[in-house]
């Protein structure tokens, strides 16, 4: 209880010392988190106007490469096996977080960072591979929207990675305050949401396209 | 002091019930990623069945993440997270499902 209220000493908000003197959390933090995941929802939205123009493209392979000849579900399988597990590494952060354990939280912040460079470094590696073969996403609609789907999945990983970096930093310099939890429970809800937008890619992108 | 040991414990007793329910989470989406894999790796089954499986058990492993990991519940305060994301729900049916049926019933119509 002590370190809760000497971590919390640096904010100017009385407010914030009383309520966490008395082990909730204020308002301001829920409004936080209910407004990004509000912008999460409209993610969501993006997302699934990206997968609509692939459901409607994904046949057009103007005589080139489908789905069926570039798609190597091995290769998938490990991707989605080092997103599913820095979910879970991600949770345990958190959880150590909320209770003020700054080394194991920066811990598991570094394993899912690492995981989440593994899921990155495969895709790229994977886009890579195609372009050289000359399927790139000029090849055909299909490809283009291969691209753009996967690709936008890719970029928000990305984001996420910085977004995590920046937050170890943070704990690591100024400690787990309440800011720096509320951050981490957006940061949270982004992971989370990602790997729900990945169950649909390799769903509908991959195990479907390899039938 | 007495008061401090049962917030101690209460706090360790939640950390446990609080690791579980990701590892519950975790091994379920394991299972729920290993089972359409292996339907579309092995080609063990007919194909409209794999296609079944494969839709199933994503939509199941959504919910398995809606819950476990992103704790969405009809809780007082988390009721107004899973609304809005029910209605994000409806608008996505209708964006992709519409979507897909008026391009597939046009392609079909132009053949």
């Amino acid at each position: 209880m002590n370190t809760a209220i000497t971590t919390n000493l640096n904010d100017t908000h009385s407010e914030t010392l009383i309520s966490a003197a008395h082990g909730e959390h204020p308002d301001s933090s829920q409004n936080t988190l209910f407004g990004f995941w509000l912008y999460l929802m409209t993610d969501c939205i993006l997302f699934a106007s990206v997968f609509a123009t692939y459901a409607v493209l994904y046949m057009n392979t103007d005589g080139g490469v489908s789905g069926k000849d570039i798609f190597e579900l091995n290769f998938v399988l490990i991707e989605t096996a080092a997103l599913l597990l820095s979910s879970i590494t991600f949770g345990l952060a958190l959880i150590f977080a909320k209770r003020h354990n700054r080394r194991a939280t920066v811990v598991w912040l570094l394993i899912t960072f690492a995981l989440g460079c593994v899921f990155i470094g495969m895709e790229i590696y994977e886009f890579h591979h195609l372009i050289e073969q000359g399927n790139g996403p000029q090849r055909s609609a299909f490809l283009s929207s291969f691209f753009a789907l996967v690709g936008m999945h890719g970029l928000h990983v990305t984001a996420g990675l910085i977004w995590m970096a920046i937050m170890m930093i943070e704990v690591l310099k100024t400690g787990l305050n309440h800011r720096s939890i509320t951050r981490l429970g957006c940061l949270s809800l982004f992971w989370h949401f990602l790997d729900i937008v990945w169950i649909c890619v390799f769903t509908v992108v991959y195990l479907l396209g390899a039938l | 002091m007495g008061q401090e040991n049962t917030l101690a414990r209460q706090q360790v007793d939640d950390l446990s019930s609080q690791v579980k329910s990701y590892l519950v989470g975790f091994m379920l989406s394991v299972v729920l990623t290993a089972i359409p894999f292996w339907a579309v790796m092995s080609h063990h089954f007919e194909k409209p069945l794999t296609i079944a499986l494969v839709l199933g058990s994503a939509v199941v492993q959504i919910v398995v993440h809606l819950k476990y990991f992103l704790h969405l519940d009809f809780s007082k305060e988390g009721k107004l997270n899973t609304f809005s994301f029910l209605f994000t729900a409806l608008i996505i049916v209708m964006v992709v499902g519409l979507s897909v049926w008026i391009i597939y019933a046009a392609n079909a119509l132009m053949m």
